[in-house]
């Protein structure tokens, strides 16, 4: 095992924000608004550059682990401190530093308490999302991801709406319950794997190579799946989330839908397909099952939503369906279309709250009732909306569409039903995104407040343009997002392939294995 | 021929430029700019033609290749366009019309507010357009496919301030969507199919290449979900019901849109299918028939209406059943022709019903109007060419194009289809005549106001008019079976379809039996214009048997006229099965999930709450209770106990004085 060699570059992408969060914290004036914003949007800015160099020295060719950092933390427990980020994290990284910017751009004016306190929180809230994008030790992914609920719950319940206990608390709650059964499920991987092999690690590189019997992967993947399933989250663990995003402040949504959501099903992607392949296999129709219930469950309810947060939240339900059918059939083909549209559900569900979020601004109310004509007052907002909204239903030319491609073809792969039931849900994906914007922005303009309403302003359009511009980079020219995650997740299938039958007791000829052995090499 | 990626480019820059600065500039230059653009695409859409034309004819088959536009593992589309007779003839369509209708609009829309976001949307149309026809993949078809349902989203609800405009655009997106449904299941069925015969692709050269491998049961679903795609776009039964509503729109968008371009994607998708389709000869009689009985269905309901349009538009979904009633029986050849005729013709009467609405000040009522010939020459001589065409009076285009579908039909041995396809051609020469008598002729009634304002359309709108006539009265001419190896379109479509056809028909052999049926359907048409003028052409009417009046029809026909007027309350029958109980089940859903499903999340909080306060209760009461009883155990007795130390000396004296006396008095008696 070598210490760090070079320059750590993973660890300061993940701490620059706590550090910028510290010095904020520094300052001891009340008045000092504007050096806490300008010194929270500078933290950001520079964590997003720094995080830019990932991609222009990421090697496509390696499926592996690129800029590892790794060195012992707790040795007699096997604990170390290891990062690493590959084809499957660097976009939602990326991802992650990129919507940091926005929300803080977007709190630019709605946050007018204790401003202090909530931009050392959000830059916080990036630094344990990074770490756990970035996290290859288990123990080390645990801290993160208790972590991350902490600023989290006290952004919803200190700056946030109208039952903003209830639902910092329920958010809490939820997540933090899940959590320790994926903290069970996690040393009992721990225990057993080192029963089996002598080597007592946290280390998932390791862990993955030799996943546990398939025995023990059925009540592990049951602890991992309650821990992850309520991020992403799955029906019928889904009720926190309209809650916490409806009482969230508008940065705190963005920062839910296009971060937090991707926790879960990254970590599925991450650690329950290569650690408990066997189990994954067992589960998987469930999983499909559940997933497919909520694509077409999730829709139906956003249909009825009356407050336009609630029905962007819903709709994030049926959305993380999509996302999780692509991983759970098992194909290379899903799984990038799951992959893309983890970054894609972040850019259009982040884009779509934080435009609701302007006109809250503006007028202090959601429902849906109380708009009519807006299109009218508000051209430019009315048509980034609009953009908005047809890449959230997958229309061609924007990302939505190249991502729902691919899980659609993944699933027509598995079975021809599942893509029955994709294709149903993108139609009532255009049912609701079409009819909500049909009541909030056509017709005669009126809003219940009477006066008049003013365009977005520069601010504004420049925390929305390149939104707009990544729905159409994306949704023009994907290769570069596809390339990307191109290698790591043909690694990625084949060695749930192979552990698959390791666990089922096959003995693999040295061949197969030899990618996982280079794999191997390059760790130590 | 790079260049072709102009084509498309253009409009696009146009619909960029005026969506981006167009609210700034003047109305003139914005004019200009799309005009400009869509002039500029239609030479370059003619050189490409002419470019395609100096080849041989079998190698009339060109890919133009941009980039890679999606691509990962084994899947792969390229940005890529496709030039052949058929895409060649579709773009000369849509950039030659567009053209007009563009030109058309700076007349029909120049007091509009929002006169830049009309170009912009119309230029952005075009663009969708000429992806969805140029496409030489599944793919960069379906762009356009979406994209032209977008655009045709936006301009039917253009006046948004009205409730039933932005209802009919919606309406409009969700039914097209609807219809995307099938298509993209079937193009990944297909995807799929290729892929296990290992040939994945979506590159229609590719497909059509190793269709014939596929499963026959497999094609003939790809084929039925490719039509519901199809059915959508082109409005055919069961999901014609948006196309009526999509009137909404301005004038000219009806005439772009949803007569001449947009609307017959679906009869170019089959036709650009036909390799597909030739193997699959029972899904092209599903075709047919559907498209045969959407005909005579939209036709019936035409007969009754009194808005201008909307006449117009039960036309056009009886037009659009025509086309896929010949792309149905095989004769793609005879399909795409009419879809060209019919561009030419119903443009024509869209832009002629946009000028009468124009000249009337807003009103689209039939029944108010009349006598309008004297006021508008233009306009009218026009109109009728129109009218005349789809009537399929000889020589006019649309004579050409009717009569080939009926007589394919009929030489295939469809009589069912042919003999349906006769009776629709003679209840559309009536009312299009009926329109045409209501509208020109006869005294005006409309109010005073209204009629002293009438007049002729400028110049700008005249001329698009005057151009469409003469290409509906001549455009039939490539169609005239002069020549023994049939006609100059078929000449030049055949390479295409020739997966399609199997046997190139010439028509000299049948040439007698073709005369006769010429004569035939000339013969419905002109019983069809004559029944109306009977109604409705003044000098006419008094000729007329007395129970040959509107009136009298009307009220001997009392249920089935309100059946007709009431478009067989299809709208209506929908909401109720359809919509209604999807929104009902959306709402039972909403409360199930607060109801059923939050509920036990905040019953397992109210649960942790009770069972923390009887803890608490129990720790109070019974542990706390406990330990506080032994203590008050403990108290109690020592408040018992304690009596005994008083602290006077007399007591404790006493006790010891007595404690003394008893030892005494035990030792004395012991």
């Amino acid at each position: 095992m070598t210490g760090l060699t070079g320059f750590p570059i993973l660890s300061t992408i993940a701490f620059l924000p706590a550090l910028g969060a510290l010095v904020i914290i520094l300052f001891y004036k009340k008045d000092w608004i504007d050096l806490i914003k300008w010194t929270a949007l500078g933290t950001s800015v520079a964590t997003f550059a720094v995080s830019l160099y990932l991609p222009l020295t990421f090697d496509m060719a390696d499926p592996g682990l690129q800029w590892v950092e790794k060195t012992v933390w707790i040795e007699r427990f096997g604990i170390s401190y290891y990062m690493g980020v590959d084809g499957i994290s660097l976009l939602l990284v990326l991802l992650t530093t990129f919507m940091t910017i926005i929300c803080i751009l977007a709190s630019w004016r709605e946050i007018n308490t204790k401003l202090k306190g909530y931009m050392a929180l959000f830059l916080l809230t990036e630094t344990f999302s990074l770490g756990i994008f970035m996290a290859m030790d288990l123990f080390l992914f645990y801290v993160f991801w208790e972590a991350v609920l902490i600023p989290m719950v006290f952004i919803i319940g200190i700056w946030g709406g109208a039952r903003k206990f209830y639902s910092a608390i329920k958010f809490f709650i939820f997540t933090f319950a899940g959590s320790l059964f994926m903290l069970l499920g996690i040393l009992a991987v721990y225990f057993y794997h080192g029963k089996v092999t002598g080597v007592y690690t946290f280390d998932s590189t390791i862990l993955s190579l030799a996943p546990v019997a398939p025995a023990v992967q059925f009540w592990v993947f049951i602890a991992f799946f309650l821990g992850f399933a309520v991020k992403v989250p799955m029906f019928p663990l889904h009720t926190w989330l309209p809650d916490a995003h409806t009482d969230a402040p508008t940065a705190g949504s963005i920062v839910l839908a296009a971060v937090l959501l991707k926790l879960g099903t990254y970590a599925f992607v991450r650690f329950t397909l290569p650690m408990l392949p066997n189990a994954s296999m067992l589960f998987a129709p469930l999983m499909i099952g559940v997933s497919l219930f909520a694509i077409i469950y999730g829709a139906l309810v956003t249909i009825a939503q009356k407050d336009i947060k609630k029905l962007i939240a819903y709709s994030s339900v049926s959305h993380m369906g999509f996302v999780m059918l692509g991983i759970f059939v098992f194909n290379i083909e899903g799984l990038k279309g799951s992959v893309l549209q983890m970054l894609n559900h972040g850019i259009s569900t982040g884009a779509l709250f934080l435009l609701v979020g302007m006109i809250y601004e503006r007028t202090h109310t959601r429902t849906i009732g109380d708009y009519t004509g807006l299109f009218k007052e508000l051209p430019v907002y009315g048509v980034f909306f609009l953009i908005v909204v047809l890449s959230s239903m997958g229309l061609p030319t924007t990302n939505g569409f190249v991502g729902e491609l691919f899980i659609l073809i993944g699933a027509f792969k598995a079975h021809w039903v599942y893509a029955v039931f994709v294709a149903f849900g993108v139609l009532l994906g255009a049912v609701y995104l079409i009819w909500l914007f049909q009541r909030v922005f056509l017709g005669n303009f009126h809003y219940a407040g009477g006066h008049g309403l003013k365009d977005l302003g520069l601010r504004e359009i420049i925390e929305t343009a390149p939104l707009i511009i990544l729905i159409f980079w994306i949704g023009l020219y994907p290769k570069p997002f596809l390339n990307v995650m191109d290698a790591s997740l043909t690694k990625l299938v084949e060695q749930v392939e192979t552990n698959y039958r390791k666990g089922n007791g096959e003995v693999i000829p040295p061949q197969a294995s030899l990618g996982a052995a280079v794999v191997e090499r390059k760790v130590e | 021929m790079e260049f072709v990626f102009l084509i498309p480019l253009l409009p696009l820059l146009g619909a960029t430029v005026n969506g981006v600065i167009g609210s700034k500039l003047p109305k003139r230059a914005v004019g200009l700019i799309a005009c400009l653009v869509m002039a500029a695409a239609f030479v370059v859409s003619i050189c490409t033609f002419y470019k395609l034309m100096l080849l041989p004819a079998t190698e009339r088959s060109v890919v133009v290749s941009f980039f890679s536009w999606i691509a990962s593992g084994s899947f792969s589309v390229d940005m890529a366009f496709l030039i052949d007779p058929l895409s060649a003839l579709m773009i000369l369509i849509v950039t030659g019309v567009g053209f007009l209708i563009h030109v058309y609009s700076t007349g029909y829309m120049h007091d509009d507010k929002a006169y830049w976001r009309y170009m912009c949307y119309l230029n952005l149309f075009v663009f969708f357009m000429l992806m969805l026809v140029l496409g030489s993949n599944y793919l960069v078809m379906f762009l356009g496919w979406e994209g032209v349902g977008l655009c045709s989203y936006l301009l039917i609800g253009f006046w948004y301030e009205k409730k039933s405009a932005s209802d009919a655009g919606k309406k409009a997106f969700v039914v097209n969507r609807i219809g995307d449904f099938g298509f993209i299941l079937g193009l990944f069925l297909l995807y799929w199919s290729l892929s296990d015969l290992g040939a994945g692709s979506l590159d229609y050269k590719t497909v059509f290449e190793n269709i014939h491998n596929i499963d026959p049961a497999i094609l003939t679903i790809i084929g039925l979900l490719l039509f519901v795609g199809a059915a959508g776009k082109s409005a055919q039964v069961p999901l014609y019901v948006w196309l009526p509503d999509a009137m909404e729109g301005p004038t000219p968008v009806s005439a772009l849109i949803h007569a001449a371009t947009m609307v017959t994607a679906g009869v170019y998708m089959v036709a650009r299918n036909n390799a597909l389709y030739s193997l699959i000869p029972h899904v092209g009689n599903i075709i047919a028939s559907v498209g045969i009985f959407t005909a005579l269905f939209a036709a019936t309901m035409g007969l009754v209406q009194n808005d201008i349009k909307k006449v117009l538009a039960y036309s056009t979904v009886s037009q659009l059943g025509y086309m896929f009633a010949a792309v149905g029986v095989g004769a793609y050849g005879a399909g795409v022709f009419h879809l060209m005729t019919h561009a030419f013709f119903k443009g024509l009467m869209f832009l002629g019903s946009g000028s009468v609405i124009h000249a009337m000040g807003g009103e689209q009522d039939m029944r108010r109007m009349g006598g309008l010939h004297s006021h508008m020459k233009i306009t009218s001589v026009t109109f009728i060419i129109g009218a005349l065409a789809i009537a399929g009076m000889p020589p006019f285009s649309g004579f050409w194009s009717k009569d080939e579908i009926l007589w394919e039909a009929f030489e295939k041995g469809h009589f069912v289809i042919w003999a349906v396809g006769l009776l629709t051609a003679g209840m559309t020469a009536f009312y299009m005549f009926r329109q045409v008598f209501m509208t020109f002729t006869g005294e005006c009634r409309a109010d005073d106001h209204t009629k002293h304002h009438l007049h002729e359309s400028p110049s700008s709108m005249t001329i698009p008019l005057i151009i469409l006539a003469i290409l509906s009265a001549v455009g039939g001419i490539i169609g005239i079976p002069l020549f023994e190896e049939g006609t100059a379109a078929h000449q030049f479509l055949n390479p295409v379809f020739s997966h399609g056809e199997q046997e190139l028909h010439s028509e000299a052999v049948h040439g007698g039996l073709e005369l006769i049926m010429m004569g035939v359907s000339v013969a419905v048409g002109l019983t069809g214009i004559f029944l109306a003028s009977l109604l409705y052409y003044a000098p006419m009417k008094k000729y007329a048997p007395s129970f040959w009046r509107p009136e009298a029809i009307a009220s001997s026909f009392k249920g089935l006229h309100r059946l007709l007027f009431n478009k067989y309350y299809i709208d209506e029958i929908y909401d109720y099965l359809v919509v209604n109980p999807i929104k009902r089940f959306c709402d039972w859903c909403l409360s199930f999930d607060l109801g059923v499903i939050d509920w036990f999340v905040n019953f397992a909080a109210w649960a942790t709450r009770l069972t923390a306060w009887a803890s608490h209760k129990f720790d109070i009461y019974i542990v706390d209770g406990l330990v506080n009883s032994m203590s008050t155990l403990v108290t109690y007795n020592s408040s018992i106990w304690r009596r005994l130390q008083t602290g006077y000396l007399q007591n404790y004296a006493l006790v010891f004085v007595v404690g003394v006396l008893i030892i005494i008095v035990r030792v004395l008696l012991g």
